[in-house]
């Protein structure tokens, strides 16, 4: 844990006057909790007021009940009780503001991480863990549902069951694991890295980690719906999101409060790194990391509305009735695909240039050499932000958009592979002539790239347009994007947390554990997705429970 | 065991070769990486108690523009030959025949409307003749595959998307749907038989009938 550095008083918080009053009033979770049912009973009071006010039947409809006051009004009663708007408050009445600044001392007690707290190591620290936990959750229902796919048929879950797990472990993985951890050790390091006291905005950093666990409670509790949990897939397909369980709702409000979180650090990320960097740290000096979660966060501000914009437009459509993708009435169904995904592939590299950074510095320490090329790996990531954002058609190559779309969207697909090429070339050009220290931080690393490089290259097959037709929507796109997001984005968490391990928590890992984890993960994650590859191409569906080869193909 | 479902169709056959051209790339990419770390992490270990630094090397412009350009000229090569094969699958015939597909859940339904619009819950094909599908759905989005034609096309509610398939064998296959699509998802199915061309003839010609003898009685 962060040491004590100093105990420069602060101007002392205004006395309270008594214990009670401390307890019942002072920012913390007694607060949060009766701050949570007030704001519900606001939520509830507005809805039922409102409907009955116009005369709507039944005024009381728990739908609408929780949307609005279960997924909006008690998370913010929940912040405003934990404290997380205190400061803001305070100023903005006009009272006397309470000095917060916890950038001297970080955490006193490992109490101080379950606090709004700002310090940007105590919020790395707190977004590590907890995206720790939600990957931990994710995991067990790839656990469930790989149980239930031991034999052909029906074993212990229904269809909604594990259409319901399918979606929920994949949008924890993406929104409460891959994309938050990335930005928790950014979080950590990029201060550190650039010379800045603190990150720009101390209290909407740790505004944005609080608005996770909400998150992902959220996604979580959706399995405890009537009905079930939302079921169309982590990408939620309308109209199929439109017309399913009610639990679609809560995947629409997760991604909201998820994105909301991930807008507000990158913006933090863009105003720290652009202003406050140390004299003497001009751009062409900055860490790799730091240029990469530079980029990372100009693609999460640009495209992170769209896929907010999304799940809005499907949850009016559920609840207002707005037709967006109601086809009766002359909606669009195709228009969300396009909006998902103009979101939602450059969220792939969201998920991707992050653990580029990480692999950079940890490549280069481990083997005691600069990194090769160093304006050419920036360029090359500035290159995959622009690229980006012109790719997204290539999830939809059978999904009966303007088929003139296709080849152009081939075309930007396949020129992402040249600057990620020159990355791979570049790591491996650092190794060479190296003294390269196997640690396993270094392991991770060199894991990494290896098997991001068969993500990558599945990636090209799946970019070109006639071989994509024969594999969209198979096992071959789950092998595809678990080698993208578990040997690159996963490996590379594991790199940095081994990485700035000691430094954050001041021990030193057990070596021989850590090499047992690397191998262990590197060997069970290659048995278990490799194969997919092949069972995919010959035609094996994905989302779908039947996935034994003769069922499949109904022989 | 074969890697890739049999082929029974020309589009088959095109998407097939550039599969197996790109498969080529992209297993001589991978083995040069894997022989690059391999090589590096046995040559330049250091020892444990080694501290000292690896050599200052900050770059090599011509190494740099060597892994541009072939990448570049890689990718250019994949680009060009999926186009092709892209168009060539996409080129309609006008001898074609048309069925109109409609998805919905859990099922497939054709109508074949050069011979008076009858309906059946199997597709039946003529061999050697193209098909030009017209799909639509009535619900959700499904998608149209069957892995021996390895083409495969969405069914969108609201618009119609289009597919062309050119059997080439005889013989029964089956239709799944690859669009997550709700609850009976993975039972969305149907039979695809390919007949010959008089045997198709026939089949449809009584179908015809049946369907006029119906609408008149």
């Amino acid at each position: 844990m962060t040491e004590v550095l100093d105990q420069t008083p602060h101007a002392p918080p205004a006395p309270p006057r008594s214990r009670w009053h401390r307890l019942l009033l002072g920012p913390g979770f007694i607060r949060a909790a009766w701050m949570t049912a007030l704001f519900f009973g606001i939520g509830f009071g507005l809805v039922v007021g409102l409907r009955s006010l116009a005369g709507y039947d039944p005024a009381v409809d728990w739908l609408i009940i929780v949307t609005v006051a279960g997924l909006i009004t008690a998370p913010l009663g929940f912040l405003a009780g934990l404290g997380a708007f205190d400061y803001w408050v305070y100023y903005a009445l006009g009272y006397p503001t309470r000095d917060e600044d916890h950038s001297g001392h970080g955490a006193r007690s490992w109490k101080d991480y379950f606090r709004v707290n700002t310090d940007h190591k105590v919020i790395g620290v707190q977004y590590v863990v907890t995206t720790i936990v939600f990957f931990l959750a994710g995991g067990l229902m790839a656990m469930i549902f790989r149980a239930e796919l031991a034999k052909p048929g029906m074993q212990f879950l229904d269809n909604q069951e594990y259409n319901g797990l399918i979606s929920v472990h994949a949008a924890l993985m993406i929104f409460l694991f891959v994309i938050p951890a990335f930005a928790g050790l950014a979080n950590y390091v990029i201060p550190l890295m650039i010379g800045a006291p603190d990150m720009a905005f101390p209290r909407l950093n740790a505004l944005s980690f609080w608005l996770l666990p909400i998150a992902g409670i959220i996604m979580l509790s959706s399995v405890a719906v009537p009905g079930g949990a939302f079921g169309a897939g982590w990408t939620g397909y309308a109209p199929l999101s439109v017309v399913g369980t009610n639990g679609n709702v809560w995947f629409n409000m997760g991604v909201q409060w998820a994105g909301a979180s991930s807008i507000m650090t990158a913006l933090n990320f863009l105003v720290t790194i652009i202003t406050m960097r140390a004299p003497g740290m001009t751009f062409w000096r900055m860490p790799l990391l730091v240029w990469a979660n530079f980029t990372t966060s100009l693609l999460v501000v640009l495209a992170t509305p769209f896929v907010a914009g999304s799940q809005f437009f499907v949850m009016f459509d559920r609840l207002m009735h707005t037709n967006f993708f109601n086809f009766h009435e002359g909606g669009y169904v195709l228009g969300y695909q396009h909006i998902f995904w103009f979101y939602s592939h450059p969220a792939v590299y969201i998920m991707m240039l992050p653990g580029f950074g990480i692999a950079s510095e940890v490549i280069s320490v481990f083997s005691r050499k600069p990194i090769f090329g160093y304006r050419l790996m920036a360029l090359s990531l500035c290159a995959i932000l622009v690229l980006g954002f012109s790719v997204w058609a290539h999830h939809m190559f059978v999904s009966g958009m303007a088929s003139w779309l296709r080849v152009p969207m081939m075309v930007t697909t396949l020129l992402i592979a040249i600057p990620t090429g020159i990355k791979v070339f570049s790591w491996l050009a650092t190794t060479w002539e190296g003294r390269i220290h196997l640690e396993t931080p270094m392991l991770w690393a060199l894991g990494f790239v290896s098997m991001f490089v068969i993500g990558g290259l599945s990636g090209i097959m799946l970019g070109a347009v006639p071989i994509d037709i024969h594999t969209s929507d198979t096992y071959f796109v789950v092998a595809h994007i678990h080698y993208v997001l578990l040997g690159g984005s996963l490996f590379t968490i594991f790199a940095g947390i081994y990485y700035w391990f000691p430094k954050m928590t001041g021990r030193m890992y057990n070596e021989r554990l850590g090499k047992l984890h690397f191998w262990l993960t590197f060997i069970g994650f290659n048995l278990t997705f490799f194969p997919m590859h092949i069972i995919g191409v010959q035609g094996c569906r994905g989302a779908s429970r039947t996935t034994a080869r003769s069922s499949a193909r109904g022989t | 065991m074969p890697w890739l479902p049999p082929v029974r169709s020309k589009e088959a056959e095109r998407i097939d070769f550039v599969f197996w051209v790109v498969v080529g790339i992209c297993i001589a990419v991978f083995a040069v990486v894997a022989a690059v770390t391999i090589y590096s992490v046995m040559t330049f270990r250091a020892r444990p108690d080694d501290d000292a630094d690896g050599p200052p090397i900050h770059g090599h412009t011509g190494l740099e523009i060597t892994w541009t350009a072939i990448p570049a000229v890689l990718v250019t090569i994949i680009a060009v030959l999926s186009a092709v094969a892209l168009a060539e699958n996409g080129d309609l015939k006008s001898n074609r025949l048309q069925v109109d597909v409609t998805a919905r859940q859990f099922a497939w339904s054709f109508k074949y409307p050069q011979y008076g619009n009858f309906e059946t819950t199997e597709l039946r094909l003529e061999e050697g003749r193209q098909v030009e599908l017209n799909l639509t759905a009535l619900d959700v989005i499904h998608s149209f595959w069957v892995p021996e034609f390895r083409q495969k096309q969405d069914a969108v509610p609201g618009i119609t998307t289009h597919l062309p398939i050119t059997p080439t064998k005889v013989g029964t296959d089956t239709l799944i749907c690859t669009e997550l699509c709700g609850l009976g998802h993975a039972l969305m199915r149907a039979k695809v038989i390919v007949m010959r061309p008089a045997d198709f003839q026939q089949w449809a010609r009584a179908q015809k009938q049946k369907g006029a003898q119906a609408s008149a009685g």
